[in-house]
């Protein structure tokens, strides 16, 4: 660095007063340093007031005893009664165990669905846009349409399209298979799959077009075959594209709630975010409710470490 | 080299017939519900399904005319997406110039605050806001309260976003305005603005198609007058009458913005739902 010149763009750390512009024209907590603050305070004060505020009241309520039913004791002091509630209530766990399930199975399932049909449509053939469009259309359906439609026109017993096909290909029993009532977490899997593969394989796809043909060409001169190909060139250059659509999945399933309401109304498919809604706003308990936030919200916070660092390798890549 | 020769001959047939495959059967859900939004309630509901039924748009004609009209859910719908969209854009576009074209100091951490409160799971803060808006300031039932929820909720996938397109803009430029003595403003508007529309465009897609999704806050902090179309589509299944057809309608018709918008602006789609990190 000591040989750099200063006219030279590398120069980031100049030595005098008159090496090019100085990296701090002004003092931390000056009028200047306020100038340049100023553009990004609007958004940082809206965003503190209406979501970490909340937060904040969520985590204060998850330690009262607060319920509104009508019968209810007065609000007080609870201590940790409420997470304890969540933890040793069967229904909480099953609700805690069927997030996690559920965002696994979905996650796990939709990215290699992705990387495989991202694959395929990365090659050039006739209609390929077409096929594009297509894969895109069921990311591209408001959400709790498609839960409904897929609850009311695809997976339910007797009259739904699968059942009816299945029936119609001569499958015994067809039409009572019950998906929603005998199997409602593989039911809500499915849909979810369907409507988050085409999100992840446009990441993937993205990614994959972004490589060097060049290199691949140059690994077919030297003799490597499709699959040494891919294992040894394009997985290690797609990877941080499926890391990010494999974190971004995570952040978007965590949270469903329009399959779970929509498909099964939560018969035995109960996820957090379904939970938290039915015991406030059914069951009118305050206090439990927060707490179940406060665990989503702990939960989150490890995927989103995780997340975060995927995130920072792409930032540095930038800069 | 005959090998290879014929292995890529299969790969050339195989490959467009399993992309093409996958595709239909991706894509056979949203044609299934389009066709049973045009068939009349009678044949939509049969075992078998009957797949060449007469088509009508009695069931479309029905949502706009029943007791419960999907009209005002529709307006709602519009109101508060594209209004929390245009918020979103006048708070973002300022945010993200303080980060890509005059970084403020540590601006990585603002960014990743900006990201964290993403991670958030929207459900966490859903009580105290309802307690806010039905018992603090007594709206409940207002699209108010929606719009600047909405507003929060893509704020900050916007500045990453917009972010990632202002980094763009050449700095030469903004410095030569700057010296000729251009305001802060004027040169966002003259100068950032223009070459940064198409990240604008961009940002306003993914915004406006996650508010018009929302489903939960709305259907909590709503009842009549401010319900919107997902609230409105819930509703369909909940009432006894409800039948696949109508159903099918109200579904099919509440995602049309969405997928014409989404169809149209592909390639935006990409950029914006991988926060701009994917060029």
């Amino acid at each position: 660095m000591a040989a750099v010149t200063p006219t030279s763009p590398a120069a980031a750390e100049p030595t005098g007063p008159t090496a090019g512009r100085p990296p701090t024209p002004y003092k931390k907590w000056g009028r200047e340093s306020w100038k340049l603050r100023a553009p990004l305070l609007p958004a940082l004060i809206f965003l503190i007031v209406v979501t970490q505020l909340p937060f904040v009241a969520t985590l204060v309520m998850s330690f009262m005893s607060w319920s509104a039913q009508p019968d209810a004791p007065e609000r007080s002091f609870a201590g940790l009664d409420n997470f304890k509630t969540v933890f040793t209530t069967p229904a909480y766990r099953t609700a805690v165990l069927n997030t996690i399930e559920m965002t696994v199975v979905v996650v796990g399932v939709s990215a290699l669905l992705a990387l495989g049909i991202a694959l395929l449509l990365n090659h050039a053939f006739i209609g390929r846009g077409l096929v594009r469009t297509m894969m895109i259309a069921p990311f591209l359906i408001v959400p709790i349409a498609a839960a409904v439609f897929w609850g009311n026109g695809i997976l339910m017993t007797g009259f739904g399209l699968v059942d009816g096909v299945l029936g119609q290909l001569g499958v015994p029993g067809a039409q009572d298979i019950a998906f929603l009532t005998d199997h409602p977490k593989l039911a809500i899997e499915i849909e979810l799959i369907w409507q988050w593969t085409p999100f992840m394989m446009l990441i993937l796809l993205a990614g994959l077009q972004s490589q060097d043909p060049e290199v691949l060409e140059a690994a077919s001169i030297d003799g490597c075959n499709a699959w040494q190909t891919f294992v040894h060139m394009t997985l290690p250059h797609v990877r941080r594209y499926l890391e990010l659509s494999i974190v971004l999945g995570t952040i978007f399933i965590v949270q469903n709630f329009d399959s779970v309401l929509g498909m099964t109304g939560g018969l035995n498919s109960t996820n957090i975010p379904f939970a938290v809604y039915e015991t406030f706003y059914s069951a009118k308990d305050y206090g439990v409710a927060s707490a179940l936030g406060v665990v989503v919200v702990i939960g989150s916070l490890i995927i989103a470490t995780f997340a975060l660092r995927v995130v920072s390798s792409l930032l540095e890549e930038e800069s | 080299m005959t090998h290879t020769w014929n292995r890529r001959r299969v790969a050339k047939i195989v490959i467009p017939l399993a992309a093409w495959l996958i595709g239909i059967i991706f894509v056979i859900p949203i044609l299934y519900m389009v066709l049973t939004s045009l068939h009349a309630p009678q044949d939509a509901q049969t075992y078998p399904p009957s797949w060449g039924a007469p088509l009508t748009l009695d069931n479309y004609a029905g949502l706009f005319s029943s007791a419960n009209p999907i009209t005002p859910a529709l307006i709602n719908s519009v109101i508060t997406s594209v209004i929390s969209t245009l918020l979103v854009l006048v708070l973002a576009i300022p945010a993200a110039y303080a980060l890509a074209i005059k970084p403020v100091r540590r601006w990585s951490d603002a960014m990743f605050f900006f990201l964290s409160t993403k991670m958030l799971p929207m459900v966490a803060g859903i009580l105290p806001l309802y307690l806010f808006t039905t018992k603090v300031i007594n709206m409940p039932d207002n699209v108010i309260i929606l719009i600047l929820i909405y507003t929060a909720m893509n704020l900050p996938i916007a500045v990453w976003m917009m972010r990632s397109f202002l980094v763009e803009v050449p700095t030469a430029i903004i410095e030569a305005a700057s010296i000729d003595g251009a305001s802060t403003f004027r040169i966002l508007t003259r100068i950032v603005a223009p070459i940064a529309m198409p990240g604008v465009a961009a940002t306003s897609l993914i915004c406006f198609i996650f508010a018009w999704n929302e489903q939960l806050y709305a259907k909590v902090l709503t009842s009549v007058a401010a319900q919107t179309g997902p609230v409105y589509v819930n509703t369909l299944i909940q009432t006894e009458h409800a039948y696949l057809a109508e159903l099918a309608a109200g579904a099919t018709l509440i995602s049309l913005p969405v997928l014409i918008a989404g169809f149209a602006a592909q390639d935006k789609l990409v950029q914006g739902l991988s926060l701009g990190a994917v060029k």
